[in-house]
């Protein structure tokens, strides 16, 4: 074969080659594309759900503290002689008349004082205001007496079932029979809404109130964001020294056998190890053998740890294993003791790795929710836990939890919200987390 | 470096420590779970109960279904078990005896009202005047023609009854872990089978007959009424058991069917019209009342007027509100302490 004879035969086979590298290309360039389109869809779907739940229909109503039906006595005041247990139990009672007054009688005046001409019975009024109103009115009261007799602006949530017709959630043209709201109620929040009454306003209660079922439109997410924020601590505070601690002596002291080879390779296998399994785990050890509270952060927290360790583990060790050789050479030949050289030039090479392990782990375990269903987080909770002890929800367990309501038309979108919610809790943890390796990198 | 080790081994043994702290402290939360149908109820009441009794904390409802929660109830005595279990059946013999076996000797009966069990489907198809017969030649295995058994042949509604609608066969039902589905095999499927005009058959025969279902058309919903819904979105031709409170409020999307000839709704179900309804409970356990604080006032204002009375607030929720002499009754019993044993639900 002459060199032309050859270089023809390459020729000849250069234009399928360049055809194969681009083709290659394409299908490279076709995956990312597919990839991106998949998750702006997810995320266009969820932020077109979920956006319109915070913002809801609110009342500006003008309040009268009518005499007539605020019947109650004025607030005990403490006199010398009574002991502060006596005057507490004083208080209560008088709170107890506070909360027995017809405080619905108060908001329907203050409904038909805003719409003098509706049309609309007292039932059909108090349909479109939601059932929690009348005990912020009763705590507006507690709090101030002086306003008995006194006329002023209230701020009220309208109800779910308003806000749904409001919002159009719930399609306008079906009849009478297939509607949640009667026809008198639902021309009297058009008009109010018409008259600026009720304005589409922000709903800050979503990260202020905790759940709720008999008030749905007031259901927020603080008492499931609290919870996680427990839980999270926890698995900080327990998965990274142990994580950390178990990954040095594996990776730095312990002799290389065959137990440390058998070690190695079960901390590879917890990794797999699905979720639920440790929620199983959890539920048996936890709170059947050490009896912690159902539905507890701290009993989350701790099965949630049992899942991110091996995440630390290995990502420790694999970025104590990426440490130069040469930079514990030099401290031991400076004299340095083996744990000196460890904690004080090995380790601090690794920060970034594990923060970034830390958080990776962190994010895997706020938004896990299988092993809590397990362990009794799914139940509703209507109150932000005081301590990890404390009944509480969390926030992906929240989201199942609503998505699961029989409210459809109003929590779908609450459901959509409370993703966009957790999704930012994680980017941030994430933005953090790149903020802080960055920072850490450039000092090392 | 060190010093934060250090921190970080105390703060672990912090955690350690409070591990051991949690096992002594007390509860002063009442802590319920059971039937997902009776758990909206429950839920709000506890909610209005926590705004009425400010020196009682919100108790925490979970679900877990009837049997689930009574599994949790007859767990035993003492924290770290539930104190009222909700249940949308009444309670076995079985289950009673587990409890007794684990110590549980005070199980406090208490009804809370009525629901209606309907059939749904999509509110664009056709309307369903439905018979319980209708629904056991749709759904079992086996049913007679020409008086001998033989495998279902029906694969369209029109093909049971020419009155039903041109329309596939296609079901959504609570799986076993639901109260529903007991309520459901009673009161549809068993009278049902009574009118199918089946062959002479031994007891564990027609058992057979009645309990044994198509897994082609039949899909059995272990979750909650929302995925039932989700499969009637995904299929429009499927047809959902739902609870009355469930259907009432998604009534734009879902269509009812009747049920021999009446109309589920508060009024048919109340006054005992409509055929497939059932009582709702919850059980108390006896011994932890005044361990737990507040649990004998959360039961007299959960049968209070204002919550489970006529015109009450769960009513509009969709509970059926029991006679106001029934509650009486019920809180009378409640108050008196009567037990439930073995023998009461043989």
């Amino acid at each position: 074969m002459t060199s032309n004879e050859r270089l023809a035969l390459v020729r000849a086979g250069l234009s399928a080659r360049h055809r194969r590298e681009k083709r290659f290309r394409f299908y490279g360039i076709a995956a990312i594309v597919l990839a991106l389109g998949f998750v702006a869809m997810l995320f266009a779907m969820i932020l077109s759900r979920g956006l319109p739940a915070f913002t809801q229909a609110t009342f500006s109503l003008d309040v009268h503290f009518d005499p007539a039906i605020v019947k109650v006595d004025k607030k005990p005041v403490r006199s010398s002689e009574q002991s502060p247990a006596e005057y507490a139990k004083e208080i209560s009672a008088w709170e107890r008349k506070v909360t027995m007054v017809n405080w619905n009688k108060v908001i329907e005046a203050a409904v038909r004082n805003a719409a003098p001409e509706t049309t609309a019975n007292s039932r059909e009024i108090l349909s479109i205001v939601e059932t929690n109103a009348r005990f912020e009115l009763r705590d507006m009261f507690v709090a101030d007496p002086a306003l008995l007799g006194k006329t002023v602006p209230v701020r009220m949530l309208a109800s779910a079932n308003a806000d749904n017709w409001l919002k159009g959630n719930i399609d306008r043209s079906l009849p009478d029979a297939q509607q949640q709201l009667r026809d008198p109620a639902r021309a009297l929040a058009d008009q109010l809404m018409a008259e600026g009454k009720i304005r589409n306003a922000f709903a800050w209660h979503i990260f202020t109130n905790v759940d709720s079922r008999s008030a749905p439109a007031s259901a927020g997410l603080a008492g499931a964001f609290v919870g996680s924020l427990y839980m999270i601590l926890v698995v900080i505070v327990l998965a990274v020294p142990i994580g950390v601690m178990s990954a040095v002596y594996l990776e730095e002291f312990a002799p290389k056998n065959r137990f440390t080879d058998l070690i190695e390779v079960n901390i590879n296998n917890l990794a797999a190890v699905p979720s639920i399994v440790f929620g199983l785990l959890g539920a048996a050890v936890f709170i059947n053998y050490f009896r912690l509270p159902l539905s507890a952060p701290l009993a989350g927290g701790l099965v949630l740890t049992l899942m991110t360790l091996p995440t630390v583990i290995i990502a420790t060790r694999s970025a104590l294993r990426a440490v130069p050789p040469s930079l514990r050479q030099a401290a031991l030949g400076l004299g340095a003791s083996k744990t000196q050289t460890v904690f004080h030039h090995v380790l601090p090479v690794t920060y970034p790795g594990i923060l970034t392990a830390t958080i990776i782990g962190v994010a895997q375990a706020l938004g896990e929710t299988a092993p809590l269903l397990l362990i009794g987080m799914n139940a509703f909770v209507a109150q932000v836990p005081a301590t990890p002890l404390d009944q509480s929800s969390a926030l992906p367990v929240q989201i199942f939890l609503w998505q699961g309501n029989e409210n459809r038309n109003f929590f779908e979108a609450r459901t959509s919200a409370a993703i966009i919610v957790l999704l930012g809790l994680m980017l941030t943890l994430n933005a953090i987390a790149i903020f802080l390796r960055s920072k850490l990198e450039k000092r090392a | 470096m060190t010093r934060y080790f250090l921190a970080a081994t105390v703060a672990t043994a912090a955690v350690a420590a409070s591990l051991g702290a949690a096992q002594a402290q007390s509860r002063d939360i009442i802590q319920i779970a059971g039937s997902s149908t009776v758990l909206p109820f429950s839920s709000i009441v506890a909610e209005e109960f926590g705004q009425a009794f400010p020196e009682f904390k919100t108790p925490i409802v979970g679900s877990g279904g009837t049997g689930g929660g009574l599994r949790q109830f007859c767990a035993g005595v003492g924290e770290n078990t539930i104190d009222i279990a909700n249940a949308s059946r009444r309670i076995r013999a079985g289950e009673v005896e587990a409890c007794n076996t684990a110590g549980v000797n005070k199980i406090l009966e208490v009804q809370i009202g009525y629901d209606g069990i309907v059939f749904a489907s999509s509110a664009q198809r056709a309307d369903f005047a439905i018979e319980p017969v209708h629904v056991f030649k749709a759904i079992a295995a086996q049913v007679a023609v020409d008086g001998k058994l033989v495998d279902n042949p029906y694969k369209k509604w029109n093909e049971i009854d020419a009155s039903l609608p041109d329309q596939p066969i296609a079901l959504a039902i609570p799986a076993s872990n639901h109260g529903t589905r007991e309520v459901f095999q009673e009161r549809v499927i068993a009278e049902g089978a009574k009118a199918a005009d089946l062959p002479e058959l031994s007891k564990e025969e027609l058992e057979k007959v009645t309990t044994s279902f198509r897994q082609d058309v039949v899909v059995e919903i272990a979750g909650d009424y929302t995925e039932t819904l989700a499969r009637l979105q995904s299929n429009q031709d499927t047809i959902g058991v739902f609870g009355l409170s469930f259907y009432d409020q998604n009534r734009d999307t879902l269509k009812v069917a009747t049920v021999s000839g009446v109309t589920p709704s508060l009024e048919t179900v109340a006054a005992g019209e409509y055929p497939v309804s059932r009582p709702l409970f919850f059980y108390v356990k006896g011994e932890h009342i005044d361990v737990v604080p507040g649990i004998a006032e959360f039961v007299e204002f959960y049968l209070s007027d204002q919550m489970a009375g006529l015109g009450g607030t769960l009513e509009a929720a969709g509970l059926i509100p029991a006679p106001a002499e029934e509650i009486a009754e019920v809180l009378a019993n409640f108050q008196e302490g009567k037990v439930i044993t073995v023998d009461d639900v043989k």
